[in-house]
């Protein structure tokens, strides 16, 4: 493992900071009818679950849920060594007049998420697409911006945002690694 | 992987692979837009020296699912009439530079070589006598959906030539039945007397199978000949499931074969004994 990493947030603070995007998606939207959730596979999916929970608690409403894996949709195909390995996508309501707020964990250059949105698209034509990232470390190279953020974490292109959460690592957590770690790999 | 020429180029683990990617295609086919933007760019060539409606039009639906361009020539009214050689076919063919060639011939182990006259990635889409990789996939995959693992069932082909047994009457000892066309078109002698008689000794119908058993065959049927009318229709047929399982393969195996990037030269030399190689971990997709 990495020895050089910074931890920015820890588990109460990503809590906390989906707690405020759960509000504050319940002061932007009417609800009639509520938004609906769409994580980006997998810490995407795994947020947008919890943010799903809470936001269900604090609305009284049922908020539809769903989830994406964009790799269909990347636009690197071709310049990878292998085929990526994927998961089936989830969207089992209709996405017409809805508002879906899409659901990742880091917003960098905004290359997943112009695929999220081309992706959701193929599921039918929704109202309004919302964009909420626990982190938005910047550097776009896209015209993306996200409408409800967790925490601006300010880093170089070299260095690297580890987003970990209980599901998949054991541990809610984020941290940065220095470039240096990353050659030890 | 570079070509699709034969079953036996995959291992096991290959065929999981393709297989459990196959099952992520079935999601898209429930969409409304019942297509990904995978392979935008490419382009498929299905070169077609036979008649062959469907495994043609699942390649074309497979291809067009995932956003290739495709381009369809049967060797029927074209140049091939006119004495062009397969080679000046493919070299002719090659100059609108295909991703990937679909090519179905009568001619035992051709897509091999062709795999070697140009640089798109060959798919064998059956070579004569000789292998058909995706139909066998796509029946293990249908297989698989079916009994949910493939492992240890006793799965018996019924078809004239393949003489393991002159009789049919042990037949309900099997798991899965899985039944052959007579190809009317590659038996050029009498193999037998008349379709009646062979209907009457090794028809499959419901006096010889059991209900609990998986009925496959790979279409077209001679209905009333190598299968009954009746047991065609009954729900221990899983014959709509393969057709249904061929496109999702097909898919699968385009993808396979090209949304990775094609080594132009002979492929960088793997180090002995790791021949499997890493795979593009999830972490690198977010």
């Amino acid at each position: 493992m990495q020895t050089n990493e910074k931890v920015v947030l820890r588990e109460e603070e990503i809590s906390s900071a989906l707690t405020r995007i759960a509000h504050e998606i319940l002061e932007r939207n009417s609800f009639d009818p509520p938004p609906a959730l769409v994580g980006i596979h997998r810490r995407g999916a795994i947020l947008a679950r919890r943010l799903h929970q809470q936001l269900e608690e604090l609305s009284e409403a049922t908020v539809p849920l769903g989830d994406l894996d964009i790799g269909f949709y990347r636009d690197d195909v071709g310049t990878r060594p292998d085929a990526p390995v994927l998961h089936a996508s989830h969207i089992d309501f209709d996405l017409a007049g809805l508002t879906v707020v899409i659901v990742d964990d880091v917003l960098y250059t905004g290359r997943t998420v112009r695929a999220a949105i081309e992706a959701l698209f193929d599921y039918g034509r929704p109202e309004r697409v919302q964009l909420a990232v626990l982190v938005d470390r910047g550097h776009r190279e896209l015209p993306i911006r996200p409408d409800y953020i967790g925490k601006n974490l300010p880093t170089s292109t070299a260095e690297h945002v580890h987003v970990r959460v209980r599901e998949l690592d054991g541990l809610d957590e984020v941290a940065i690694a220095e470039p240096t770690a990353v050659a030890s790999l | 992987m570079n070509h699709l020429l034969s079953i036996e180029e995959l291992d096991r683990a290959g065929i999981e692979r393709i297989i459990a990617q196959a099952q992520r295609f079935t999601e898209v086919s429930e969409r409304e837009i019942k297509k990904v933007p995978a392979l935008r760019g490419r382009m498929v060539l299905n070169l077609f020296y036979e008649a062959s409606t469907r495994t043609r039009s699942s390649f074309e639906l497979a291809a067009k699912r995932l956003s290739a361009d495709v381009v369809n020539f049967a060797a029927s009214g074209s140049s091939v009439e006119k004495g062009e050689s397969l080679k000046d076919t493919v070299l002719t063919l090659s100059a609108h530079k295909p991703d990937a060639i679909v090519l179905r011939t009568p001619w035992a182990g051709a897509s091999e070589l062709v795999s070697k006259w140009c640089s798109a990635a060959i798919v064998n889409a059956g070579d004569g006598k000789h292998e058909h990789p995706t139909q066998a996939l796509l029946d293990v995959y249908t297989l698989q959906r079916r009994l949910g693992s493939i492992d240890g069932s006793s799965i018996w082909i019924v078809e004239l030539g393949c003489e393991v047994r002159y009789e049919l009457g042990e037949l309900h000892t099997a798991d899965v039945v899985y039944a052959l066309r007579m190809q009317n078109e590659r038996m050029h002698d009498t193999w037998v007397p008349s379709l009646r008689e062979y209907a009457a000794w090794y028809q499959l119908n419901g006096r010889r199978l059991t209900p609990s058993q998986v009925l496959m065959h790979p279409g077209p049927v001679n209905r009333g000949v190598e299968l009954s009318g009746e047991i065609v229709d009954s729900p221990q047929a899983v014959i709509t499931a393969q057709v249904e399982a061929g496109v999702v393969v097909r898919m699968a195996v385009l993808y396979e074969l090209l949304a990775a990037a094609r080594s132009a030269t002979a492929p960088p030399p793997e180090p002995a004994g790791e021949r499997g190689r890493e795979r593009v971990g999830e972490g690198q997709l977010a």
